[in-house]
């Protein structure tokens, strides 16, 4: 019959607000493409960052600025480094992609649901990557190639609109050069300077190299591109349960309390962004959810 | 606060779960009672022709003689024979206007020659009392602690506001034209969820007040308030005002299987119609107590050495709200009201294991254009119902 | 051009494998092979379409030349895929540039003498163009992704 909550006793000190972020600095920044930028961050008032799985997110800002929910793209296991890539689409991101060495960047998370690895021990992986959708993957390529023998066959696809806007373009190079994972780079259209691949990379699907029914699928990128993507894997007899897709919708809170980030019945934010294509594929076909 | 002690009449210290009746001409005694006790109290009052929520100083602030008539975007103030306290039902406003404010700052952070600290919000822990809670108003405040302290992050500022909160309910002497409270599993009756609960009772030369215990906090605020002991004759009419007030609702809405019928339609072809007839103004979103939608912003001082965070409510309805760097998502007016009402009626159950309406009405009376939840869910039931028969009609031909 | 393959050699290319030997047979006699230098033209925008090609080592590239823009890819394909498909659709013309983009090994089969072999024998036609009407969707369904250029900002 209580109308009180059970938390701490009146007249305590203010609890830290959830929503309180914690100070980093830029130690770097690389240019990947005209719009894009890598930042690899520190933190200030610590040595290591919050631990994070791959496919999280944090809340970042230039104090002031606006904040923006971004993928993080490090590796897991550097843990004094928090590394993110963005895109300049609008006020947030243009500022932080903006930001040099020295800017004081702020951070919430991380949030959300990762990429589930282990259901992939001992099968064939096939990651798809469209565009700035290679980020949220990194991590995951990461520890994937760091235990290799884990895995089946791994093969990764990886497309972008011209070859401008290929990101992590040297370290794909080095990728490609690997002999335990297939890393297939492809373009929409190119002009004469490409001598890679062209064409979407749901037509490197039906000829890849995995045995469909044993899969597990890592799929992130425009929306659409995805939803064509699991088609072409389904039809490769890969399972529905086993392919996952990282979604994104507008974010202001990252904790499941605004409301923002609601596709169908899940908040993204904390149900999310990885999801089961087994699960939202039907939500993926209705127009304006 | 004072410890609790004797009241005037019986000389028994108020136990959780005890009844007594409380006399109209005494009714200011309460109020003084809670004040001197350090609550502030905000509660019903009359302004720009609706009762809305404000503070209350003594018993003229009430809307006494006051009741109202609603319908689907019409609300109207009407004038009582009877002189009651609480003869009416719920106005625009809702108690998250206190737990949950329009507009609130969350932090400010100073900025360092190379870094940034925060300075939390201090919480506002003003002991205030909420005069007149409806039972569909518990079980709405009920619906906002779980999104706000019931997760893994619990907001200090809701939290804070919460604990302080003494909670004096009112049973509800009549339904309203928009209520379907009885529908939604809240009400009429206040079971629980209360400090204090009141039930008015006016006519047959009586006018007085059935006064439950809830707590502790509340037993405490009795002292000194001059009670007699209720009687089973005084229990039963508080009890037939309630079984009165049930019969009476305004709407009705049938839950059953709402989730999967909502979640399962979302082509139904009354989206649209009602689309058509929205203005995706937002009163809904803003009357509902459980609407909890909200954006973060970020107000930077002129020379940017400290930055606020504030949080105000925001609205599914914006189109604004679905914003993406390629554009909204729900750029039509069906795709937002059908978010709202997947959501509200069907979605919440996933978020948080309730239905996240509690019947008040508040969203059919303030639309401006009368859109009816209750008659969408019907309409929308009946669409699936006659797609499921038309699938089996010809199974079922001879 | 070097010696005519058999109807067995014709059965490994992917989108030939498991049509009749019969037809395989009647293909292969209407089949040479080729070989493309990088850089090599292996058909204009426009000009007659009279030859079904089948990769077996290298890349083509598919391209498209405005005639105020530089030249555009627009699809490359590789060992396993097949080029063309308007000697077999009036009025019989290429409606994209192909060029070898690597040294490029490919199978050329005779387009009217295809379209004869696939009239002859209606069923083996049928599972010839149930191969590649699959081949055409997916491109088609590509294309349109590319309309919606959907990497776009």
């Amino acid at each position: 019959m209580s109308t009180a909550l059970e938390t701490t006793s009146p007249g305590s000190a203010p609890a830290e607000p959830p929503l309180a972020p914690s100070p980093y600095t830029v130690l770097e920044r690389f240019a990947d493409t005209a719009d894009t930028a890598t930042l690899v961050l520190a933190p200030i008032d610590r040595r290591e960052r919050p631990p994070f799985l791959p496919g999280q997110f944090n809340m970042v800002s230039l104090l002031g600025r606006g904040e923006a929910a971004i993928s993080i793209s490090g590796d897991p296991e550097r843990r004094t480094e928090l590394v993110y890539t963005v895109r300049a689409a609008g006020l947030a991101t243009q500022a932080l992609a903006g930001a040099g060495p020295g800017t004081t960047v702020a951070v919430r998370g991380p949030y959300g649901v990762g990429w589930p690895i282990d259901r992939a021990r001992g099968k064939d992986l096939v990651v798809v990557a469209g565009g700035l959708g290679l980020a949220p993957l990194r991590p995951l390529l990461y520890e994937i190639l760091r235990h290799r023998d884990r895995f089946g066959r791994v093969e990764v696809i990886y497309g972008a609109r011209t070859p401008a806007d290929l990101v992590y373009y040297p370290e794909l190079q080095r990728w490609r050069a690997r002999t335990d994972a297939r890393f297939q780079v492809t373009v929409d259209a190119a002009g004469r300077e490409w001598y890679g691949d062209v064409g979407l990379v749901t037509l490197r699907i039906p000829d890849a190299r995995f045995d469909g029914p044993n899969t597990v699928a890592y799929l992130c990128g425009p929306e659409i591109m995805m939803r064509f993507a699991a088609e072409a894997l389904e039809a490769r007899g890969v399972r529905p349960e086993e392919i996952w897709v990282s979604l994104e919708r507008n974010m202001k809170c990252g904790i499941g309390q605004c409301g923002h980030c609601q596709f169908g019945p899940y908040l993204l934010c904390r149900d999310g962004p990885v999801l089961s294509y087994r699960d939202v594929a039907p939500l993926l076909r209705v127009r304006g959810l | 606060m004072d410890p609790p002690g004797r009241d005037g009449s019986a000389g028994l210290v108020p136990a959780v779960g005890y009844r007594a009746v409380l006399l109209r001409s005494d009714f200011p005694r309460l109020l003084s009672a809670i004040a001197a006790a350090g609550y502030g109290i905000v509660g019903p009052t009359v302004r720009d022709g609706a009762i809305v929520y404000g503070r209350i100083e003594r018993e003229a602030d009430l809307p006494v003689g006051w009741t109202d008539r609603q319908e689907a975007g019409t609300y109207r103030l009407e004038r009582r024979s009877d002189g009651a306290l609480f003869g009416y039902n719920v106005g625009p406003h809702s108690w998250k206007k206190y737990l949950f404010p329009a507009r609130e700052r969350l932090f400010t952070a100073h900025r360092t020659e190379s870094s940034f600290s925060v300075t939390p919000e201090p919480p506002d822990d003003t002991p205030t009392a909420y005069l007149g809670v409806r039972a569909c108003e518990i079980a709405a405040i009920r619906i906002q602690d779980r999104v706000f302290t019931g997760g893994a992050a619990v907001d200090p500022g809701y939290a804070a506001r919460r604990r302080q909160v003494l909670l004096v309910a009112v049973q509800c002497g009549q339904a309203g034209g928009t209520c379907f409270c009885a529908s939604m599993g809240t009400g009429p009756a206040v079971t629980d969820g209360f400090d204090l609960s009141l039930t008015e009772r006016v006519g047959g030369g009586r006018h007085e007040f059935l006064v439950e215990v809830g707590t502790e906090r509340g037993a405490a605020v009795l002292n000194g308030v001059p009670l007699r002991p209720a009687d089973a004759e005084d229990v039963s009419a508080a009890a037939a005002t309630v079984e009165r007030t049930t019969r009476s609702m305004g709407r009705t809405l049938d839950t059953g299987g709402i989730r999967d019928l909502l979640l399962g339609r979302p082509e139904d072809p009354e989206w649209a119609k009602v689309g058509e007839r929205c203005l995706a103004c937002t009163n809904c979103t803003m009357a509902c107590p459980t609407c909890f939608c909200h954006s973060t912003e970020e107000v930077p001082s002129l020379d940017a050495s400290t930055v606020e965070r504030w949080r105000r409510w925001d609205s599914c309805f914006n189109l604004g709200f679905s914003e993406l760097h390629t554009g909204s998502v729900r750029t039509t007016v069906p795709s937002r009201y059908r978010q709202w009402m997947t959501h509200k009626l069907a979605s919440w159950y996933d978020q948080f294991g309730s239905s996240g309406c509690v019947g008040c009405g508040r969203c059919v009376t303030w639309c401006p254009v009368g859109i009816d939840l209750t008659a969408e869910a019907r309409t929308i039931r009946s669409n699936a119902a006659a797609v499921a028969s038309a699938g089996s009609s010809t199974e079922g031909r001879t | 051009m070097t010696a005519s393959p058999t109807g067995v050699e014709l059965d490994r290319h992917p989108f030939l494998h498991g049509l009749s030997p019969e037809v395989l047979g009647a293909i292969a006699a209407r089949t040479s092979r080729r070989h493309y230098e990088t850089g090599a033209t292996i058909a204009r925008e426009g000009d007659p379409a009279r030859e079904f090609f089948l990769i077996e080592a290298g890349k083509v590239a598919l391209e498209l030349v405005p005639h105020d823009r530089p030249r555009l890819t627009i699809l490359t394909l590789g060992p396993g895929e097949v080029v063309g498909w308007s000697w077999l659709v009036a009025p019989h013309r290429w409606r994209v540039d192909a060029r070898a983009v690597k040294p490029t090994d490919v199978l050329v089969v005779d387009g009217s003498g295809l379209r004869s072999i696939l009239d002859a024998h209606p069923t083996e036609g049928y599972r010839f163009l149930l191969r590649l009407v699959p081949v055409l969707a997916l491109r088609l369904d590509a294309t349109r992704l590319q309309v919606l250029d959907v990497h776009g900002p």
